[in-house]
């Protein structure tokens, strides 16, 4: 090498210096390098930070707070046709329409109010309209309960189309149940309240007549097994209670629950499974004294109810199963809107949101599973006639007394996410309890998704824990001695050959813990335990009796060749731990450990597990933690440690009192970095546990930990949705995490450095 | 005694040694563990015939490899809900890899020794590893040619094998036709395809091109439609052999010789033509392209993709790595910069793998690979080419996570150059870049290589951020091959790390891809611990060097 080295010299040094031109290329070139190496290097700081800018700009919109501005108003289109019943509007935000109290629909441009279509609903003339609903507002579904007993099931649709490249929609009217209105009161008494649900096969309709009776009437679709022909089967049922107070009628879309209230509170929620027979379930009263229900909606997914009251609060109820499966109606939460009567509630069609207004003209968006406030604002000082949400929830519209539409547009992306939706106990629907639950995602559009970090969080410190409680005896230990106590001859096989372990890639591990040692502990888990307590002790005999053994044989071992010396011990007391193994379980255990547990304690067992991760996971952080915390004490200066033992202490003091104690920076940081590396690591954990995010200290289960968690649901999470942003979230929290404990080890390594070299 | 034995401290001494040997046992049974299992998968196994009797008494034969034995306490086994007979204290059970998924469901069942009435390893069972339904085990009856029987008995053997190596023969043909052939027309007529697109978004698609496109298509169907007819001959000739076989319950079927990948009769081989299969066994593991999702055939792809990754990553790290360290050691002051940036590079190595994985899909694959998207691939829309995940983005996220290790290797490698070689190349008047150009540099390359060859390792052991930025389980073709221009960075490719993961994980049949995991698992703990070695021994090489220097 040092050959290469000699440059061929054309020229001397002076006739080079004369060369003008080529002495400043010279100069040019040397400060160029300077300053593109000055670049490179600086490079490494804009990498690090970039990482963490990135991840910070992907998970900020989840912190951005949503807003709503009023984009234009205009006086409702064609108001000589009635007042306004129902308003909606669909997925683009371009064409909106109102149902009035005379039966017409007309739809308009959202933007403008310029009327685009009225169609005369077919209402027979000699009837009135008596009562309106909506069934359920993501399926455009509207109803009107006629004066003779009847109603007329109105459906709005929107076809899209592409003529010149251009988009157009087509707003349409059908009846799914037929033009001619059907007879749900055959007494033919005016409906003064309906409640519709109707879905592919089934159809139910709750009425409540003049004379106070309610009617439940279901139509089930039946296709003839021998033709095309569809017929239509009904069942009518009559429910007996009194109708006189009630004021609030729901159907759920499954028809299998009824909820009946009264203004006052009185709430009775019947199951309808048998259409002929409905059965009342729960009787109570949900409001407090001297307050009365204003308002009560369905949550989006028909599993909670909203209630509003005249003391502007929202409450959502729902039927809850406890642990001894029964079931109740419980308030899951309740929002404080307003002192006003909360008047209409208005549910989002993909997500647990709502929208909510009161008598006074002030609205609020609310998400019931991260039980925030997402938008509160002034509107108007009227009370609103009617209300929508589109369904992407980016727009909405309210009518005013005055007859003026206001149109508003909303930026409300993540509101499914707030401090308490990631980190705290939330009461899901369906649940018995609050809870920490991750569940991301599910096949239908009204899920609750679930976006505890809690758990992941959980999984991840237990999972490190364990293998921080493998890999510090194991990896201190060996580095103690193989830094202070080790022959050089054996030292310089033995260094290099632990930390190739470092360079397994974890893929392997992860491969032989999850399909060798998962069973192989599973079929040995008494002799794992047994394995703890046989080997330590097992070298100690021998140490013992090697020390107390005769000079000329311990002479034939030179010094700091211990460790070679009792690898056969340790393999003779390994294989005699799972030999008599058995043996244990069958005396202490009645012969299988893993029953004797379930039964006793009725702990369960899965097979793959913590202790599976546990052992995988240290096996593959003890060579960083072993070598790091190796150098540390191995470049204790050599005079601290002779001075010492000169002074007349065992090599037991010198090490415990003088090298330990100098190296203790070293020794922190190298157990600092082998956390980070437990913490972040992805591929063992994903193979050697089942991935299941469940919050369970025991040992022998499973769970998932942050890093798994967006190796698993990543590809198939949508890009800027709210979950790609919770996985990146999860990243960051991985990056600040081993960032700081990083930082942290590297600051002592730098003060260390700086200490031994003035020693 | 004891007493004082413990106050001397000695006892905490040979713990802390024998925390040092459980750690050799651990590395030295891991390795031990891979290789045993993995080098096993090639030896051709014996063939076992069992006269079984099961619990119900009904007797059946058994025909299949042992893999593997299990022995349960009584107490553990009645817990598993095993009887166990004649109060014995063990039960001993073996698993049978019995093939022929396609007749009984699965290609495994356990038995156990205690219904076992007789064994034995007779000379005439074969092998059939077939393109699909896995392996089959049993007895040759009779080759067949255009449904006539041609051979029966002792010589079926000879024949089958004969029709055996003319069929593959055959198959390689429409393999390359197929793949190679067309594969290449459709992608040109792809390319077509884009172009016109291309053209159109320009307004520049008029009249002559338009003949022109249409011409080349006429072109190339007809190629295909060659092709075709070429392939439906090989078709017709490949079909017209099969094997008839017996399996273990008597039943007689019919392989057609173009779905038999190897037939062999193990157990009346010598150890001398098990050696010889046992290599070519190898070979074809390494050279074959996987079959039935991934569990059987070879993993060429994998050992292709990984190479071709971590090169592309190599010529990125390098450069970076190298201007870093020399930064740091040549250029910057000693001091806060200096603190700042290693703590930087520290952090760099200890952010987790997956971290990287998140970032490189969201920077690199939709930040910057929808903006190139939009910027000069207008006409592939609304498919993406380089705004999804692929090659490049996987060998640029890897270049990230493995730039530290070349950081701190070169770093070593600088320190080690003793001062006085850069003062008196100054002294001799050459600048600062000249010095580092023509001598610091070219000292320190041995560490260059060092650290490029321990990032090659690290990488081709990553795996976590790759199923985020470009791996797949099956690429449909590699990244590199004859069509127009040849290095595709913007493909999917397969790597051996994932192909663990995925093999040993996600596989429907877990039993069967085992053996085939352990074997891809030793080939990749050899290249990198071969790689390790070969860097640690640059580097005590390197240090004997300048030690030698400096005194």
């Amino acid at each position: 090498m040092a050959e290469s080295q000699s440059t061929p010299v054309k020229s001397t040094l002076l006739q080079l210096s004369s060369n003008d031109a080529y002495q400043r290329w010279r100069l040019v070139k040397d400060k160029l390098v300077a300053q593109a190496v000055t670049l490179g290097g600086l490079g490494i700081i804009f990498a690090i930070v970039l990482i963490f800018f990135y991840l910070l700009y992907v998970v900020f919109p989840l912190l951005l707070s949503a807003h709503a501005e009023s984009v234009s108003s205009y006086s409702a289109p064609a108001p000589e046709l009635g007042k306004t019943v129902f308003l909606s509007m669909e997925e683009q935000n371009e064409i909106g329409v109102r149902f009035t109290d005379q039966g017409k629909a007309i739809f308009f441009a959202v933007a403008d109010g310029k009327v685009n279509r009225v169609e005369n609903l077919p209402i027979p003339e000699s009837t009135q309209i008596t009562s309106y609903t909506h069934g359920g507002v993501d399926k455009g579904i509207i109803a009107y309960g006629l004066s003779d007993g009847r109603v007329l099931v109105v459906k709005h649709d929107y076809k899209l189309s592409y003529p010149d490249g251009k988009r157009l929609i087509t707003p349409a009217i059908s009846f799914p149940l037929g033009a001619e209105p059907l007879v749900v009161d055959s007494q033919g008494q005016a409906l003064t309240k309906i409640a519709v649900k109707q879905g592919d096969k089934n159809s139910s309709f709750l009425a409540k007549t003049a004379d106070n009776r309610l009617i439940l009437s279901s139509l089930t679709k039946k296709e003839s097994m021998f033709d095309d022909q569809v017929s239509l089967e009904r069942t009518d049922a009559v429910v007996e209670l009194p109708a006189d107070n009630v004021d609030f009628m729901l159907l759920d879309k499954e028809l299998r629950n009824l909820y009946l209230a009264s203004r006052s509170g009185d709430l009775t929620v019947l199951d309808i499974t048998t259409k002929s027979e409905p059965v009342v379930k729960h009787k109570l009263n949900i409001m407090s004294q001297g307050v009365q229900i204003s308002s009560m909606e369905f949550l989006n997914g028909d599993i909670s109810v909203l209630v509003g009251d005249d003391s502007g609060t929202m409450a959502q109820w729902a039927i809850v199963r406890d642990k001894e499966n029964r079931f109740s109606m419980q308030q899951l939460r309740s929002f404080k809107v307003s002192n006003a009567p909360l008047i209409t509630i208005n549910p989002e069609q993909r997500r647990k949101g709502m929208l909510v207004a009161d008598a006074n003209g002030e609205i609020g968006i609310y998400n019931s599973t991260a039980a925030r406030e997402a938008i509160k604002e002034k509107v108007a000082d009227g009370k609103p006639v009617a209300v929508t949400l589109s369904p992407r929830a980016n727009a909405m519209l309210l009518q005013m007394e005055n007859g003026v539409i206001q149109n508003w547009k909303i930026e409300n992306e993540h509101p499914e996410i707030s401090w308490t939706s990631l980190w705290q106990k939330v009461w899901y629907e369906s649940y018995p309890e609050p809870a920490y639950i991750w569940q991301s995602s599910a096949a239908s559009n009204d899920f609750e998704p679930k976006m505890s970090l809690t758990p992941l969080v959980f999984g991840t410190l237990k999972a490190s824990f364990y293998a921080m409680l493998v890999a510090i005896p194991l990896a201190l230990f060996g580095a103690i001695y193989t830094g202070y106590f080790m022959a050089p001859e054996i030292r310089q096989y033995v260094k290099p050959g632990i930390e190739i372990m470092g360079a397994l890639p974890t893929v392997i591990l992860g491969f032989l813990a999850g399909l060798w040692l998962a069973p192989f502990v599973e079929m040995h888990l008494t002799g794992i335990f047994t394995l703890l307590m046989i080997v330590p002790l097992g070298a100690m005999i021998f140490a013992f009796f090697w020390q107390h053994a005769p000079k000329e044989i311990r002479n034939r071992i030179p010094e700091g060749w211990d460790a070679i010396v009792l690898i056969p011990v340790v393999v003779l007391s390994s294989w005699l731990a799972l030999e008599i193994s058995p043996l244990i379980e069958a005396v202490c255990f009645n012969g299988d450990l893993r029953t004797w547990m379930r039964t006793e304690f009725g702990m369960g067992y899965d097979q793959r597990n913590t202790l599976v991760v546990g052992l995988a996971m240290g096996f593959a952080v003890i060579p960083m933690v072993f070598s790091i915390a190796e150098d540390a004490i191995f470049s204790v200066p050599k005079h601290l440690t002779t001075g010492s033992l000169a002074l007349g202490a065992t090599p037991w003091q010198t090490l415990s009192k003088v090298v330990i104690l100098t190296a203790s920076p070293g020794i922190f940081s190298a157990v600092m970095i082998g956390l980070g590396r437990a913490v972040g690591e992805t591929m063992i954990v994903l193979m050697a546990t089942g991935n299941t995010p469940v919050m369970d200290p025991s040992i022998f289960q499973g769970l998932r930990t942050l890093s798994a968690n967006i190796a698993v649901e990543m590809p198939e999470s949508e890009v800027n949705s709210t979950h790609y942003r919770v996985l990146f979230l999860a990243a960051l929290v991985l990056f600040m995490f081993t960032f700081i404990v990083n930082s942290l080890a590297e600051l002592v390594r730098q003060n260390l450095r700086q200490k031994y070299s003035s020693l | 005694m004891i007493k004082a034995w413990f106050k001397s401290g000695s006892p905490w001494i040979w713990m802390t040694a024998g925390a040092v040997s459980i750690n050799l046992l651990l590395v030295v049974g891991l390795l031990l563990l891979i290789a045993v299992r993995g080098l096993g998968h090639f030896w051709p196994a014996d063939i076992v015939e069992y006269q079984y009797q099961d619990k119900q008494g009904k007797q059946t034969q058994i025909i299949g490899e042992q893999v593997a034995e299990s022995l349960l306490a009584e107490a553990q086994a009645v817990a598993a809900g095993h009887e166990v007979l004649n109060g014995a204290e063990y039960l001993l059970q073996f698993l049978v890899k019995t093939g022929n998924r396609d007749i009984l469901g699965s290609d495994f069942r356990w038995i156990q020794d205690q219904y076992i009435l007789a064994r034995s390893e007779p000379d005439d069972l074969i092998t059939v590893e077939r393109r699909e339904w896995g392996n089959f085990y049993g007895r040759l009856v009779a080759v067949k040619q255009n449904g006539t029987v041609i051979a029966e008995g002792e010589q079926a053997w000879t024949v089958a094998q004969d029709q055996l190596s003319k069929a593959l023969e055959l198959f390689k043909q429409i393999d390359h036709l197929q793949n190679k052939e067309v594969g290449a027309i459709n992608y040109s007529l792809e390319r077509l395809r884009l172009k016109q697109r291309a053209l159109e978004l320009k307004n520049q698609w008029d009249d002559t091109k338009r003949r022109e496109f249409a011409e080349q298509k006429v072109a190339y169907e007809k190629e295909y439609a060659a092709i075709q007819e070429q392939l439906a001959k090989l078709n017709k000739e490949i079909k017209c052999c099969s094997l008839v076989v017996k399996e273990a319950g008597g039943r007689e079927i019919t392989i057609p010789m173009n779905r038999v990948v190897k037939l062999t009769r193990p157990n009346a081989m010598s150890v001398f033509d098990k050696s010889i299969e046992y290599v070519s066994n190898f070979i074809s593991f390494i050279s074959d392209n996987p079959r039935e999702a991934n569990t059987e055939g070879g993993i060429f792809p994998a050992i292709f993709g990984t190479i071709l990754m971590v090169m592309l990553m190599a010529v990125v790290v390098t450069p970076f790595g190298v201007i870093a360290a020399v930064y740091m050691r040549e250029y910057a002051k000693q001091g806060f910069v200096t603190r700042i940036i290693r703590i930087a590079v520290n952090n760099l190595a200890g952010v987790p793998s997956i971290v990287y994985g998140v970032f490189g899909l969201g920077f690199f694959v939709y930040i910057i690979g929808g903006s190139i998207d939009r910027l000069f691939f207008p006409e592939a829309a609304p498919a993406p080419v380089f705004g999804t995940p692929g090659l490049l983005w996987a060998s640029l996220t890897l270049a990230l996570m493995t730039l530290p290790v070349v950081i701190v290797a070169t770093e070593e490698g600088l320190s080690r150059i003793p001062k006085s070689i850069r003062e008196g190349s100054l002294a001799l008047g050459a600048t600062k870049a000249e010095t580092l150009w023509r001598t610091v540099l070219p000292m320190a390359s041995p560490a260059i290589m060092t650290g490029l060859i321990l990032a090659v390792a690290r990488a081709a052991g990553e795996v976590a951020p790759l199923m985020l930025v470009g791996v797949v389980k099956l690429a449909p073709t590699l990244p590199l091959d004859g069509n127009f221009p040849y290095l595709h960075l913007d493909r999917k490719f397969m790597h051996l790390g994932f192909h663990i993961y995925d093999v040993g994980f996600q596989s429907p049949n877990v039993e069967a891809a085992r053996p085939l995991v352990y074997a891809t698992s030793l080939l990749l703990v050899m290249v990198i611990v071969g790689l390790n070695m070969f860097a640690i021994a640059i580097r005590n090489n390197l240090r004997e060097k300048f030690r030698a220097l400096e005194n």
